[in-house]
């Protein structure tokens, strides 16, 4: 019973950290903080409800010693492994790429990446 | 067991929201983050998607989706880049 509470509780939390992602990129003024808003909250998100698959799977196994939840859990921890490293490292480059071609932060005025690098 | 499929389709809602940001973003690197948004949700959502229909190909499909789309990114941030 305390697991199917915990379940419901990643759940909402991941569905609200990913709402949260959507309406940064909706509403932030440039590149940069969309970026930021979008990587963060939406791993963070999916890493929850990916938790509450897992919370699941953890639960069936206990109540039924069926292997293939055990495959479930493992399965998702290693779609969770992937999913961090490839957000974050996709991230980067999306940010590298948008500064090479020129787009800079816009509403602020301060940019030291340009001034060093030429 | 309703829980989880409303939260498959709060994540399908909140891919459409994104894809506002798809259409109308400015620049192209808007739309490569909104893209990027669209690809994680997929996967959170596919992941969920293993429990309601009970296959644990999902799960696989949602390990290689995210893979290809990591891809995907990179090498559209290359091209935006100039470095092709």
């Amino acid at each position: 019973m305390i697991l199917n509470v915990l379940i419901w509780a990643a759940l909402l939390i991941g569905l609200f950290f990913n709402a949260l992602g959507v309406i940064g990129i909706l509403r932030f003024p440039d590149v940069y903080t969309r970026l930021h808003a979008d990587t963060k909250a939406t791993t963070f998100g999916s890493i929850f409800t990916s938790l509450a698959v897992m919370l699941y799977g953890v639960s069936q196994f206990f109540s039924t010693t069926d292997g293939q939840y055990a495959a479930l859990v493992f399965h998702t921890i290693i779609a969770v492994i992937v999913l961090a490293v490839t957000n974050a490292t996709g991230a980067h480059a999306i940010a590298r790429a948008a500064h090479k071609r020129g787009h800079g932060p816009n509403p602020s005025v301060v940019d030291r990446l340009k001034e060093t690098s030429k | 067991m309703t829980i989880w499929i409303f939260s498959v389709l709060v994540m399908v809602a909140l891919m459409l929201l994104a894809m506002i940001r798809l259409f109308k973003g400015p620049t192209s690197a808007d739309r490569v983050v909104a893209l990027d948004a669209i690809n994680t949700l997929v996967v959170a959502a596919m992941i969920v998607l293993g429990v309601v229909f009970k296959q644990i190909i999902f799960i696989d499909v949602a390990i290689i989706y995210a893979l290809l789309s990591f891809v995907g990114t990179l090498y559209i941030s290359k091209y935006l880049g100039g470095e092709l």
